[in-house]
């Protein structure tokens, strides 16, 4: 049977219907649940994905970490549970305290929506397993808040632990250290700025984002078989 | 007994303030060569309902602390003061 993956959906996010089909492409049974369910029985994976969350007021989300699903996806994540949040789903997990340090608004206050060249900088996380560091990929940015900060004792500990996961070739928003995604210690909980699913078919201009998609599917499968 | 309270956050030092540093680009332009070190932030205004006026600020410092601000980039400013009685003007 097919890895099941949740994709969380608040009010304000809008990327839901590309990361269910992206998903779907690489193999794996996706469905919506929405923000108000506090049960995830039966998903192998969630997925945070991108928009606005509670219209990104305050601050992008900090209103959507307080919605009821939150507690069940901190809970799923403490289990090991593969946790991935892309784009304003990154900005939800580092909110809520499942990701350290913040994203705040790009360098000069631009709004970038650009095919973004990252570079895979550690295979110690679910989205990157098995895929050789120093790989480069093309997957495109959209965002306005996607420079990542955090203190100085953090980013060492992340530079360390091998937990920077991607890193940008060429820095758009002036993020510390060139990062565009970060695991948790364990390497269940990803969260990144770029969009994999707008980079699943060379149609739409990259294919890149399916090593990344299908890590994830893998590592869900895994929960499933265990 | 009802008490106001106003928030003010601000990013802490340290952390680029693009939307601080464009408004001070600008000020010579409009004569202000004199001005420095501008910071944005933004400011809240609610109203809380405590026994005495410490209690009010513990409240509004709580909520300062877990939604206005995110300490990881924020510092957040708490003031309290009692509330104008019902119908009055603000």
């Amino acid at each position: 049977m097919s890895a099941r993956i949740g994709v969380v959906v608040f009010p304000g996010t809008n990327c839901e219907h590309d990361t269910v089909l992206a998903f779907e492409r690489v193999g794996a049974a996706a469905s919506l649940v929405w923000h108000t369910d506090e049960r995830l029985d039966g998903f192998d994976a969630l997925v945070l994905p991108g928009g606005f969350a509670h219209g990104d007021y305050l601050r992008p989300g900090a209103i959507a970490r307080f919605s009821p699903v939150m507690g069940a996806v901190a809970r799923f994540a403490a289990g090991g549970g593969p946790v991935l949040g892309i784009c304003n789903g990154f900005q939800v997990l580092t909110e809520a305290g499942l990701l350290p340090g913040a994203l705040v608004k790009n360098r000069g206050l631009r709004f970038v929506c650009a095919p973004a060249r990252v570079r895979v900088d550690s295979d110690r996380s679910v989205l990157t397993a098995r895929i050789e560091p120093g790989t480069e990929l093309q997957i495109p940015v959209n965002h306005y808040s996607g420079s990542y900060v955090c203190d100085a004792r953090t980013l060492a500990e992340l530079r360390d632990a091998g937990r920077v996961v991607l890193r940008y070739v060429e820095n758009p928003n002036g993020s510390v250290d060139d990062i565009a995604g970060i695991t948790s210690p364990e390497g269940n909980v990803v969260g990144l700025m770029p969009h994999p699913e707008r980079a699943s078919d060379a149609l739409v201009g990259s294919a890149d984002g399916l090593p990344l998609l299908r890590a994830m599917v893998a590592a869900a499968a895994a929960v499933r078989a265990a | 007994m009802r008490y106001a309270a106003r928030v003010e956050v601000r990013l802490r030092p340290g952390i680029a303030d693009p939307e601080g540093a464009t408004i001070e680009r600008a000020l010579p332009a409009l004569g202000f060569d004199d001005v420095r070190e501008v910071r944005a932030g933004r400011s809240f205004r609610f109203e809380v309902d405590a026994e005495d006026e410490d209690g009010a600020r513990r409240r509004a410092e709580e909520l300062a602390h877990r939604l206005l601000a995110n300490p990881v980039i924020e510092d957040s400013d708490v003031e309290v003061r009692e509330a104008a009685p019902a119908g009055g003007s603000r």
